[in-house]
């Protein structure tokens, strides 16, 4: 049979990958950005992993979170929900029977029950995300208080040793000021970290869950035509969401050492941000989970510039505020770009009111429709 | 050459609470034959192919497949017995790969293989001449070849049976045929083919047999060869049951001034309607004749702004006015009554007094309420007049049969004496008897001054109510009929040679 | 009477939960309705509840017409009123002599504060087409730093004569004064309801906003007037609250209320995702949700857990109301009318919606 025209469309990157160098090429603009501004901090290799080391929960979270949009999804509880980890693993572990393990296990155990229930809710009686999850974040919020108001610093001997544990790398590092060489150090959460977003960014790519998670999130209504059980692969993205809010708050602890009324609060905005930093499409179905740590790391240096260029620390979350809606609409720009349609804010689901279905903004759809 | 039926529906029923969407339906489809399904919305097409797909479970009737009898419980079954659908709105994730779109969903395993997945898609797509590359994303690729896509991954779940819901409505004519040559092939390769579409120029072209369902009845199955147009077309409007000889033939009023009570030029809207010129005369009757499909709702709906409109000029009795919003069309004395009566029409948790009194309220303004008992008289009356059934004026419209429903949305407009009423559709759901006493009223209204645009399937219907017809096809006018003896034929003419 | 029946009718949902925490309560007490006088003002647990419910009762008959319209709910309004309420304390503590002139001249600024407020959220969500509850996120997230702005960060002390009668009592009137205000704002409602179409407009836009429009209606411009209403309402609610605690505190002026606002409207048996609404109901559930409060505390449920409660309660309510739980309890309900009927099971022939429909069905085609 004669072929139907014989020059095939120029391939061209998919859009998660393009969004995905964006983030890369943005964090190493923002990098050296900072490195010419304050090459005393910036310079220095302890610096970068301090990053790493300091905001390993955040890009624990922020890995969840993404899996979540990607599906077209939000999750708005797991802040609150690292935070009453903490406090519960603290709580565990000053107690006569508080292990290691046992504070790791209560921890997923935490998250994934928050997975589970809003998940539920979500995938299977379809109320609103983020009701829901909004719903969650008081839930937890209200459960950390009742149980212990006040900090808890951990003294439990295995985990204190947990905490201070760390990796070395000999040929890396810094002179101090006495001439000492002071080799870089890694801690164990940043391990945590690689592990994670390894197995995870594997799953979204090579696994069926992970491509139906893509699909769920690009077009719901053709995902479920195309077989993919769409109910339980959302309430899966919840439950893992659930599960790295556990281990987010597990990490935590370790990093800080003691549980804290206000642990996580805000982080499920930073992680948010972060996630869109990233290069997960506001919209769902687009994203790369290695984008996670890029996009975490550009926000905290993006933050870290705002703090120390001198403004006021009420702006402070304005200007952060500003600069990711400026990103949003950078993202906007190079999608409509692509596909050269009209440049429009496309809403995500969660975002969008039922009510939004008026015919006449769809003129020609609703023609052919009628047919 | 006469090969066998590789599906055979005889005698399928199916009924929803209220309605009988399919009565007695007989459907054959042979191997390697394209079928077209014709008919309008409700005529039945889209529950008939649901009952074939598994949809819906048939209330009685017998299908085979391949000579053995088969019932299906799930769309997925109906997949796996090898029968695959292609929706008119492309069923794909967008932001996914062509590989991925083709495979996703299927197969147990946990893990991909990405090399093996592509070549398998590369050889796919070559064998049915699709210039796609696998691992390009679907929104790179134009629309017909997303179309095409779609069919491949139902050729690869070896369907036998290719279901195409109208493929053709977002294609230009290029795309179209590169589509035709990809059915063909199939064709070539023993798949069976039903294809739904409105456009008759495209059944002529790629059609073997043609099957018409009206009302959810069959009316035959035809060779398309052996089908002239016209014939086709006189099937698929077909007559309507009322007793018309009790209808007085309209004769239109004559108007002391020629400035028409409405006249619009170039109107064009979001909607797709090509601009079109339209005037109405003061007591005159006009309707737009067509098919489904044909452009006449969104003709009227540009006349009302009800789509956004995007050009042309609007003259109310010779004077220029500015119609952007149905509050302007109002305000102007134009009414219409839509065709989606449960989308645009009744505002459902409300009570029949409220749905009746709504449009008048509100050209009244947000200050000036009627009072509880003004609305009760409104309600009253227009009950009485349109003898609606309702248990009381406060009863919330979603409770009354689809036929009262509508005779509310009618009182509304009515409730309001427009200079112009557009009435879409406004039989459908409606009893025979009704729909007498409603053509009766259009032509009382007509004698009394108003003038009235009648669009409705029942071509019956607007050539009795009707002194002037404007016909549409396929988005576009083709002619214009006026005059006291036309008939169905002349319509059908029209319709048969425009757009040539 | 017919009239008044179907009227009481729809109020079940309020009044029987209100009914349940009245009988817990006189369980726990007695005494629970009795009144006494102290300084010519009445007093007790009926007139405490009135009382501390008044900033709440302003902003769920905001919220419920909010809801009605735009299908979502304003998570903003505890940070607008502390927002309104700083404007109206700046103005007072600058503006000299603190007389009746002057504390209704401030409360007028705060009003027009809360306009801006509301006109702020308006455009973002019938402009922009954002959730109702994802617009209202802005004011959440910042609304109590820009009044910090406006305070100045030092929470001012209101105390003057004026704005302490304004907070509890003016001398000879025996009802304390929050009462009195909250009775006249819920007479204007009921006075606007009344002379306008305010109600239709809103229902119908809620309901079906295409048809609304095709009726002369602008959705647009309904959902943007519910905001601006919502927006006076903060302004009021915050004027209440801040001259009943005698200070501007920026971090905890009406912290949780927007929870307590959506719960009194969802219990005051609307439909949290719009159409038509009840201000009776939303009072009543406003009163209910004080009541709550009262009763938690009572049966000393610590402070810091009640929001949890009351976030499991709101989990409770959207799940119950759910259209996939309400789509099943219709199932149940219509198998037990027909195996009462025929005795077996008939088959419905309603199309399942859990199989794979095919993406064009406007739901007429069914008829």
């Amino acid at each position: 049979m004669e072929s139907l025209n014989a020059a095939k469309p120029r391939k061209r990157l998919s859009n998660s990958n393009l969004l995905f160098i964006i983030a890369g090429v943005i964090f190493v603009l923002m990098y050296l950005f900072a490195i010419i501004n304050f090459p005393g901090s910036f310079m220095q290799f302890q610096t970068f992993f301090d990053l790493f080391n300091l905001n390993a929960p955040l890009i624990i979270l922020t890995l969840g979170l993404s899996i979540v949009m990607i599906g077209g999804g939000i999750d708005i509880s797991i802040g609150s929900v690292l935070g009453l980890v903490t406090m519960a693993c603290a709580v565990l572990l000053q107690s006569a029977i508080g292990s290691v393990w046992g504070a790791l296990l209560l921890a997923l155990g935490i998250g994934i029950a928050f997975g589970i229930l809003q998940g539920f809710l979500i995938a299977y009686l379809k109320i609103q995300p983020f009701i829901i999850t909004l719903a969650g974040l008081f839930l937890a919020k209200g459960l950390l208080t009742t149980l212990h108001k006040d900090p808890i610093n951990v003294t439990n001997s295995a985990f204190v040793s947990l905490r201070d544990f760390r990796i070395t790398i000999p040929w890396l590092g810094t002179e101090n000021r006495l001439g000492r060489f002071i080799p870089c150090e890694i801690r164990p959460g940043v391990i945590i970290v690689v592990v994670l977003v390894v197995l995870l960014a594997v799953l979204m790519k090579w696994t069926r869950f992970g491509r139906n998670v893509y699909a769920i999130g690009g077009n719901e209504q053709s995902a479920r035509m195309l077989g993919i059980n769409v109910k339980r692969t959302r309430f899966l993205t919840y439950v893992l969401c659930g599960l790295t809010a556990g281990i987010g708050g597990f990490v935590f602890l370790m990093t800080t050492g003691a549980g804290n009324v206000g642990n996580g609060s805000l982080f499920e905005l930073k992680a948010i941000a972060a996630s869109i930093i990233g290069g997960v499409l506001l919209n769902g179905g687009v994203g790369n989970l290695l984008g996670a740590p890029i996009g975490t790391l550009t926000l905290l240096i993006i933050n870290e510039l705002i703090r120390v260029s001198g403004v006021q620390s009420n702006f402070q979350a304005i200007v952060s505020g500003l600069l990711l809606y400026l990103f949003i609409v950078l993202q906007s720009v190079v999608m409509s770009l692509r596909d050269r349609r009209k440049f429009k804010i496309t809403l995500p689901p969660w975002l969008k009111p039922p009510w939004l279905k008026l015919p006449w903004l769809r003129g020609k759809k609703k023609a052919e429709n009628q047919g | 050459m006469l090969s066998e039926n590789i599906l055979k529906m005889e005698g399928i029923c199916k009924a929803f609470p209220g309605v009988r969407a399919l009565h007695n339906v007989d459907f054959a489809l042979r191997k390697g034959e394209i079928h077209a399904l014709m008919g309008e919305n409700g005529a039945g097409k889209s529950t008939l192919i649901k009952v074939i797909t598994g949809v819906y479970g048939k209330d009685a009737g017998r299908i085979a497949l391949n000579g053995r009898p088969v019932h299906f419980k799930s769309p997925q079954e109906a997949q796996n017995s090898g029968i695959g659908t292609v929706y008119q709105e492309i069923a794909l994730c967008p932001n996914l790969t062509v590989t991925e779109n083709m495979f996703i969903g299927r197969g147990k395993n946990v893990f991909l293989k990405w090399k093996q997945m592509n070549a398998k898609a590369t050889e796919l797509l070559d064998s049915l001449g699709i210039p796609a590359s696998p691992t390009q994303e679907l929104t790179s690729c134009s629309l017909a070849i997303q179309q095409m896509i779609a069919i491949a991954r139902a050729v690869d779940m070896d369907c036998k049976i290719l279901i195409l819901d109208e493929p053709t409505s977002s294609l230009d004519e290029d795309e179209v045929n590169k589509l035709f040559e990809l059915m063909r092939e199939l064709k070539a390769r023993g798949v069976g083919i039903i294809f739904i579409t409105h456009f008759i120029e495209q059944v002529y072209k790629i059609s073997d047999r043609i099957t018409v369902l009206r009302n959810g009845e069959l009316i035959g199955e035809y060779e398309t060869s052996l089908l002239p147009q016209i014939e086709l077309i006189s099937k698929m409007m077909g007559k309507a049951l009322d007793d018309e000889a009790k209808i007085k033939k309209h004769k239109p009023l004559k108007s002391d001034s020629s400035v028409p009570v409405f006249e619009a030029t170039a109107l064009s809207s979001a909607a797709g309607v090509r601009p079109f010129n339209f005037t109405i005369q003061k007591g005159e009757v006009n309707g737009f004749a067509g098919l489904i499909g044909s452009g006449r709702s969104e003709s009227a709906r540009a006349i009302f702004a009800a789509d956004k409109v995007t050009g042309g000029k609007v003259k109310i009795k010779g004077k220029r006015v500015k119609i952007k919003e149905p509050i302007h069309a109002m305000k102007q004395g134009i009414g219409y009554l839509p065709e989606d009566r449960k989308g645009d029409g009744i505002i459902a948790e409300l009570s029949v007094r409220d749905n009746i009194i709504l449009a008048l309220q509100v050209m009244q303004g947000f200050f000036r309420p009627f009072s509880r008992s003004q609305a009760e008289d409104f309600a009253a009356e227009y009950i009485r007049r349109l003898s609606i059934k309702t248990p009381s004026t406060g009863t919330p419209i979603k409770s009354l049969s689809g036929g009262n429903q509508q005779k509310v949305i009618l009182a509304r407009w009515l409730l309001t004496h427009p200079l112009y009423l557009i009435l879409d559709e406004p039989t459908r759901g409606i009893d025979v008897g009704t729909k007498v006493e409603i053509q009766k009223l259009v032509l009382g209204l007509a004698e009394e001054g108003m003038s009235l645009t009648f669009i409705s399937s029942e071509i019956d219907e607007m050539l009795r109510t009707c002194s002037r017809l404007i016909v549409m096809k396929d988005r576009e006018i083709v002619g214009e009929l006026s005059g006291t003896n036309l008939t169905e034929q002349d319509v059908m003419q029209v319709i048969a040679q425009g757009g040539e | 009477m017919r009239r008044l029946k179907a009227q009481v009718s729809h109020l079940f949902l309020p009044l029987s939960v209100l009914g349940l925490l009245i009988v817990i309560n006189l369980i726990k007490g007695a005494d629970y309705f009795s009144l006494t006088v102290v300084n010519g003002a009445l007093y007790g647990n009926i007139p405490n509840i009135l009382f501390g419910a008044s900033e709440l009762v302003v902003l769920s008959i905001g919220m419920a017409l909010v809801t009605a319209a735009s299908q979502g709910q304003d998570i903003g309004i505890g940070a607008s009123a502390t927002i309104t309420s700083a404007v109206f304390v700046m103005f007072v503590l600058n503006a000299g002599e603190v007389t009746w002139l002057t504390i209704t001249a401030g409360f007028l600024i705060s009003c027009v504060a809360g306009l801006v407020i509301g006109a702020f959220n308006g455009i973002l969500v019938s402009g922009f087409k954002v959730q109702p509850m994802v617009a209202t996120l802005i004011l959440f997230m910042g609304g109590r730093s820009i009044a910090f702005m406006i305070d100045g960060k030092l929470s001012p002390i209101l105390a003057n004569d004026i704005s302490n009668q304004i907070g509890t009592v003016i001398p000879g009137v025996p009802i304390q004064t929050p009462i009195i205000l909250t009775a006249v704002f819920i007479a204007l409602a009921a006075v606007v309801l009344k002379t306008t179409n305010l109600r239709l407009y809103i229902e119908s836009v809620g309901i079906n906003p295409s048809a609304a429009r095709l009726n002369g209606i602008n959705p647009k411009k309904i959902i943007f007037l519910t905001f601006l209403i919502m927006g006076i309402c903060t302004a009021v609610a915050g004027f209440i609250a801040v001259n009943k605690a005698g200070r501007h505190d920026s971090v905890n002026l009406l912290k949780f209320i927007m929870m307590d606002a959506i719960l009194a409207v969802a219990i005051g048996g609307n439909s949290l995702s719009g159409g038509k609404f009840s201000i009776t109901g939303s009072i009543i559930g406003a009163y209910t949700i004080e009541i709550l409060n009262r009763t938690l505390l009572r049966l000393e449920v610590q402070t810091e857990t009640i929001p949890a409660f009351k976030a499991v309660f709101i989990i409770i309510l959207m799940a119950v109301a759910s259209p996939v739980v309400r789509e099943y309890a219709q199932k149940i309900l219509q198998r037990v009318r027909t195996m009462g009927v025929s005795g077996t099971e008939r088959k419905t022939g309603t199309p399942n919606d859990e199989a794979v429909t095919s993406p064009n069905t406007p739901g007429k085609e069914e008829e």
